[in-house]
């Protein structure tokens, strides 16, 4: 049953990495008969972009809530810097350093930038809103994520971009000191700017020696701003490879087509079983 | 800018942010750190109205309107500093189950049954009294009663998972019914305690209206001036200086009317004075700051508008989102307990149909006439005064041009009930169609 995996044979390079800050082993999840998740493998690292691919429904999202807690898994082990955890819901996560941008952003839009940022988490001052120390924090991230298309930080959302809105819900999930942040298609709706926009940012966050996750479509995304890419294929990883200069898009579109791409990939005879 | 942040990242990776990167990022945040004198503030504050934030400005618009044509047609009557005092305590009632209402409106929720919620509790207030409770305790157990309802409706909408407008809608009639049996099929309770009487029928004395309309102005100058001095700098001393000016000469001038004497000729004659604010002013006064802070300047109403805003946003925040919108209900209960002091005050009596009849539909219009938004999210407590104001102005206005030829063509006897209605009705639309369009505007 188990989805043998060729990469490490097939790309050679072998760079030293510094350990993986997150990692599952062999997660197994199944709704009812449906089998969806087949003794996953993944891992992320610190101060690299892990692009996580895959068609619809060959598990991204799954394995996203998996790691969020938010769906119980049937077996296998999930570890953080080294240690074994379980994480029963999204406030474990949240504990451990592990934070998702969800694709809606999850944004107050009636409320502005700091307020979202510090939402559910205000600074107080004697029980009051301290509003002059959030604003503060508030520039001080942004400019620290090198944001420099917001012109105040007291503009309600509403007001505010697409890209701005996801530089916004990024910036609120690394407010946090968090050490792991999911970024779920980031890029779907935004324009050529607005994308470049982001992209930085991600690769700005890896720098900054947070494991970041991209989930996305998009292969160009991918090859310009990941390090590396695993590719999911009906439930199974197909392929967990570093990205490098030689790196086609066409390589990345067949694993997520067929599972496979040259020596890469599922061994014909496993993809048979879903 | 503090470097801790910075040399936390230091240490924990080999990227280092340069102190020149951090301050070129800083000084992209053009708007915040802007020294703004009088005229730039003036045309961001136009700026900001054209993107369709229109603040208080409709309901302002509308007063004035209002005022004008009743003025105009009946500057004998209308314009009198009797019929002035009248307006105050007219609108008082409105304004505060205006305000309960809002914090469900701010959730996007309705309360259809604040008005009775509010009858309720007058009426436990007059059966409590009449049963020779003190003063004390009598309110107590209204306020308790009240938001018992208040909690009541909360926990079916936000546990149980029932449209608030279902809950409400029959407790539209169950809270009427509690009314009917506290005073008894078409009785009337008496309301003879002389404080509860006092609050819409009595005036604060000449001196301390004085002292009301000069505190008033004080505490106003100081919370601008403190938020001028946090500002560093965007906030003009000048745009201080001029909305300091502006609130006192208004103060000071609502405290001058108001302290003649505006007792009718013929009670003149008779030696009867009728001069000074009208308690109803400060006590509404002093819900509306209250409220205010605890909606601005608490995490309580911070999640308040965030539950309003974006459910999901805030539950994912780790906000209560259950709680939250169980507490709305409960305060909007005990609000309109408090509209129902109001109201027992003005009839000096509570009978079937306190806070019946119009009073839940004008406290909505109020509301949303000030420019709280129907769909959540959207809101402030002054929106309540001012729609309050509109609503109050319309029958007070409506009664006193009385017969009149428009155009002169038709006759029409703008005091009767039908006229009023319509009236009534059709500024709330107007309001309405005002937040649509401006929300349409903002998400555009």
């Amino acid at each position: 049953m188990s989805g043998k995996l060729l990469h490490r044979e097939a790309k050679g390079a072998k760079v030293s990495e510094p350990d993986p800050i997150f990692e599952m082993f062999k997660i197994n999840k199944s709704f009812g008969p449906v089998h969806v998740l087949h003794d996953i493998d993944f891992q992320v690292h610190p101060g690299k972009v892990t692009a996580l691919i895959g068609d619809n429904g060959a598990g991204k999202s799954t394995l996203v809530k998996c790691v969020t807690g938010i769906y119980g898994i049937d077996s296998g082990s999930m570890a953080f810097e080294g240690n074994p955890v379980t994480i029963h819901g999204p406030k474990d996560a949240a504990a451990l350093g592990i934070e998702v941008v969800y694709q809606d952003l999850a944004l107050c839009e009636n409320l502005d930038i700091v307020q979202n940022l510090f939402l559910g988490r205000e600074r107080t001052k004697s029980g009051l809103l301290d509003e002059r120390e959030m604003e503060r924090l508030t520039r001080e991230t942004l400019s620290s994520l090198s944001v420099r298309t917001v012109k105040s930080v007291r503009q309600q959302v509403s007001s505010l971009s697409g890209g701005q809105r996801q530089t916004v819900a990024i910036a609120k999930a690394v407010l946090w000191n968090s050490k792991v942040v999911l970024l779920d298609e980031p890029t779907a709706a935004l324009g050529v700017a607005q994308t470049k926009q982001v992209l930085d940012l991600v690769r700005n966050l890896a720098d900054r020696g947070l494991g970041v996750v991209l989930i996305s479509h998009n292969m160009n995304d991918v090859i310009q701003v990941a390090d590396r890419v695993c590719a999911m294929y009906l439930g199974r990883v197909a392929a967990d490879v570093p990205i490098t200069k030689e790196t086609r898009r066409e390589f990345l579109v067949e694993l997520i087509t067929s599972g496979q791409s040259g020596n890469v990939g599922l061994r014909e005879a496993e993809e048979v079983t879903i | 800018m503090s470097t801790d942040r910075d040399s936390k990242h230091r240490a924990n990776n080999e990227v280092t942010f340069s102190d020149a990167v951090v301050k070129e990022a800083a000084s992209d945040f053009s708007f915040d750190s802007e020294q703004r004198d009088l005229s730039m503030s003036v045309s961001q504050y136009l700026s900001k109205l054209r993107s369709g934030d229109l603040g208080a400005w409709p309901a302002l618009l509308a007063i004035t309107v209002l005022c004008l044509i009743f003025g105009l047609s009946r500057s004998s009557t209308f314009v009198t500093i009797t019929n002035f005092g009248n307006l105050l305590q007219q609108a008082a009632p409105i304004i505060v189950i205006a305000m309960a209402v809002s914090f469900v409106l701010l959730l996007g929720e309705i309360d259809l049954s604040a008005g009775f919620s509010a009858g309720v509790a007058a009426a436990v207030l007059a059966v409590r009294l009449q049963s020779s409770w003190n003063l004390g305790f009598s309110i107590l157990a209204a306020a308790a009663v009240a938001l018992l309802l208040g909690l009541f409706t909360g926990l079916l909408v936000a546990r149980v998972g029932i449209p608030s407008f279902v809950v409400t809608l029959a407790n539209f009639l169950s809270f009427q019914g509690i009314l009917l049996e506290l005073v008894k099929d078409g009785g009337n309770v008496r309301i003879e305690n002389p404080a509860i009487s006092a609050i819409e029928n009595k005036n604060l004395s000449v001196g301390l209206s004085w002292a009301f309309g000069i505190i008033v102005a004080v505490v106003f100058a100081f919370s601008v001036l403190r938020k001028q001095r946090s500002s560093g700098g965007t906030v003009p001393l000048s745009l201080a200086f001029v909305k300091i000016g502006l609130v006192t000469a208004g103060a000071l001038t609502f405290t001058a009317i108001l302290a003649q004497n505006r007792a009718l000729p013929a009670a003149k004659e008779n030696g009867i004075k009728l001069v000074g604010v009208p308690y109803a002013v400060p006590l509404v006064m002093i819900l509306v700051i209250v409220v205010t802070f605890v909606l601005t300047r608490t995490r309580y109403g911070r999640h308040l508008y965030a539950v309003g805003g974006n459910q999901e946003a805030a539950r994912r925040a780790g906000i209560n989102v259950a709680r939250i919108r169980t507490s709305a209900f409960a305060v909007c209960g005990l609000l309109a307990g408090v509209g129902g002091a109001f109201l027992a005050s003005r009839l000096n009596s509570v009978d079937s149909n306190t806070g019946g009849s119009q009073t839940l539909l004008l406290a909505v219009g109020a509301a949303v006439i000030g420019g709280t938004s129907l769909f959540g999210g959207k809101g402030r407590m002054l929106n309540a005064v001012l729609g309050g104001l509109v609503l109050a102005l319309i029958p007070n206005g409506l009664g006193l041009v009385g017969k009149a030829k428009v155009f002169g063509v038709w006759r029409v006897d703008f005091s009767t009930s039908g006229v009023n209605f319509i009236v009534s009705g059709l500024v709330l639309l107007v309001a309405a169609s005002v937040d649509a369009i401006s929300r349409k505007r903002t998400v555009s």
